[in-house]
């Protein structure tokens, strides 16, 4: 098999027209960097599941092509499959079978000796939390273990590129903190990953580098931190300690109030926090918490986003 | 993938479906046992003892080559279509389009998985004929190379069933309105000389009529058709139907988007 310093992953003027004229991706051109944790980000059918659907091939391309570590998936898919592990959104397992025997097939599918599957099969559940549950049926898993399992499958071959989609898509805030740390382990071990998620506090904790795909067009491919820059102002809660008969004002903080002891206010990336708290002390107000209202990452998405839908109106 | 990964990903499959139908023999093995032992008791037992003679044999010997050859022809088409389809409805036919397993080892994993099934539901069938009926084998190739051929192309024919199936009606239209049809009037319990020339000549248009032929002659040593056609038949129909089989695997015809 062919080693290479070439991308995890190169996608040039991908397009996809579904057979009912639906066009889910517009030329788009993508690079991840192998070790890479890459977070593809947008709406509800912005072209995501698409994308990933046609690099692990359950999506055929219009046109455009696509290289998984330099292998090109229209010149040797069999090889460029070697290199890629997927989760999907949705449960494709066979929900009658055990979860080892899942994995165990699931290695066999790519030609991996039986002795070396079991070995890796053990590791990956133990890992995941599911060694005890080996061997009863898939379909009396939690939704959460069914979702591990999914991650347990995709490795068994030990790609070098990881896509998930939406992997913590219904998963409690306990477990989904279990996996984050999970999938920043392989990462660190030399795994590319490649991140959905609706959860943008997920993208921001555990991505470098983003792209924010918006009607089958890439609107945004930068890293987290530079994308982070382009936020101006971020919007902050405030809990204070004492009811509020009204508003108070503070000269140059557009405060709001939400309730009897909550204040709502935007803060430009040039004003100072230290000014406002100073103005609400004058006035004998004392805040006890304050937190940002949604995400950063997720004002800048939709920011992005009603941007790009806001140019498609005016041409 | 080199060769001995083409192996075990051929073999995977193989196993994986062997242990699906043990899994719920139930459904897969005791239905048919009993199915073809209440014929025996009928049509061989109580009916037969009155029909006398079919081409010059005890009608329960003459019947229970076709008998066997129905269970071959039914198990390794159902096996085949509800296996396939149900990956396809359970989506988790993904594992193995996503896997550099080529087109043509998930296509000959099933086909083998569902000829386990033709051939291990046969072969009890055949065991149980015995109690029924005394046999004398006439010519064990012929025997054994019409029941793997037949069960080889019903196999193919399952899974083209379970690729352009939508739902698991679609599973049950052709085994319901084209297979068991075909069976019946393939020659299992009667000989096409009692058609006429007519009808006799309409019923060479049915390829079950040549395999079950072939399997009698094997078994017996009577025919109603020459038994190089009966091969030539089905070797062309596995042909043909390997070859769609494979373009709609390689086209990804209801599979990929």
């Amino acid at each position: 098999m062919k080693q290479t310093n070439e991308p995890a992953l190169a996608i040039c003027q991908l397009s996809k027209t579904y057979e009912d004229g639906f066009q889910a991706l517009k030329g788009i051109d993508l690079n991840v960097s192998p070790g890479d944790f890459f977070a593809l980000l947008g709406p509800n059918g912005a072209g995501k599941s698409t994308t990933i659907g046609i690099i692990c091939s359950l999506v055929r391309k219009t046109s455009g092509s696509v290289k998984v570590f330099g292998q090109d998936i229209d010149k040797d898919f069999s090889a460029a499959k070697q290199f890629v592990g997927v989760v999907p959104q949705e449960f494709n397992f066979n929900q009658f079978e055990k979860p080892i025997d899942i994995l165990i097939n699931q290695a066999g599918y790519y030609g991996i000796p039986h002795r070396v599957a079991a070995q890796r099969a053990e590791k990956y559940l133990k890992q995941l939390a599911l060694w005890d549950k080996r061997d009863i049926p898939s379909r009396t898993l939690s939704g959460g273990m069914k979702r591990r399992l999914m991650i347990a499958r995709a490795l068994i071959h030990e790609p070098k590129l990881l896509v998930l989609d939406e992997p913590t898509a219904g998963v409690d805030i306990e477990l989904r903190r279990s996996m984050w740390e999970f999938l920043q382990e392989i990462n660190r071990q030399g795994t590319t990953i490649i991140l959905t998620t609706h959860y943008l506090e997920e993208a921001e904790s555990l991505c470098r580098n983003v792209a924010i795909i918006d009607h089958g067009t890439i609107v945004q491919n930068t890293s987290i931190r530079e994308l982070l820059k382009q936020l101006n102002k971020e919007t902050f809660i405030l809990d204070t300690r004492e009811a509020l008969d009204s508003c108070p004002q503070v000269q140059g903080y557009p405060l709001r109030q939400t309730d009897s002891q909550t204040l709502e206010v935007e803060i430009e990336k040039s004003q100072s926090v230290n000014e406002l708290f100073a103005g609400l002390s004058e006035q004998r107000i004392h805040v006890v918490s304050m937190r940002n209202k949604t995400n950063r990452l997720e004002e800048l998405f939709f920011d992005l986003v009603e941007k790009n839908l806001q140019e498609k109106k005016h041409g | 993938m080199d060769n001995s990964q083409k192996w075990i990903a051929f073999s995977t499959i193989v196993r994986r479906e062997i242990h699906r139908f043990l899994r719920i023999w139930p459904q897969t093995l005791v239905p048919p046992i009993i199915t073809i032992v209440l014929y025996f008791v009928i049509f061989g037992k109580l009916i037969g003892s009155r029909i006398g003679e079919m081409s010059q044999l005890p009608y329960i010997q003459f019947v229970a080559p076709g008998l066997i050859m129905m269970s071959v022809i039914t198990n390794s088409y159902s096996n085949v279509v509800s296996s396939f389809y149900g990956s396809k409805f359970q989506r988790n036919i993904e594992e193995l389009l996503v896997s550099p397993t080529p087109n043509w080892i998930i296509l000959l994993g099933y086909v083998v998985g569902g000829m386990s099934r033709g051939l291990g539901v046969g072969a009890m069938v055949t065991v149980l004929s015995l109690y029924f009926a005394d046999f004398s084998l006439h010519s064990l190739p012929i025997t054994i190379g019409i029941v793997l051929m037949t069960s080889l192309m019903f196999s193919l024919a399952g899974l083209i069933n379970a690729i352009f199936a939508g739902s698991f009606d679609d599973i049950s239209i052709i085994p319901t309105f084209v297979l068991t049809p075909l069976i019946y009037l393939g020659g299992v319990f009667y000989s096409i000389d009692l058609l006429g020339d007519f009808w006799g000549s309409v019923s060479l248009i049915n390829p079950i009529l040549y395999m079950v032929n072939a399997f009698r002659f094997g078994m017996v040593g009577i025919t109603d058709i020459n038994v190089a056609y009966s091969f030539a038949m089905v070797a062309l129909f596995s042909v043909v139907l390997f070859a769609v089989a494979l373009r709609l695997l390689e086209k990804g015809s209801r599979l990929r988007s």
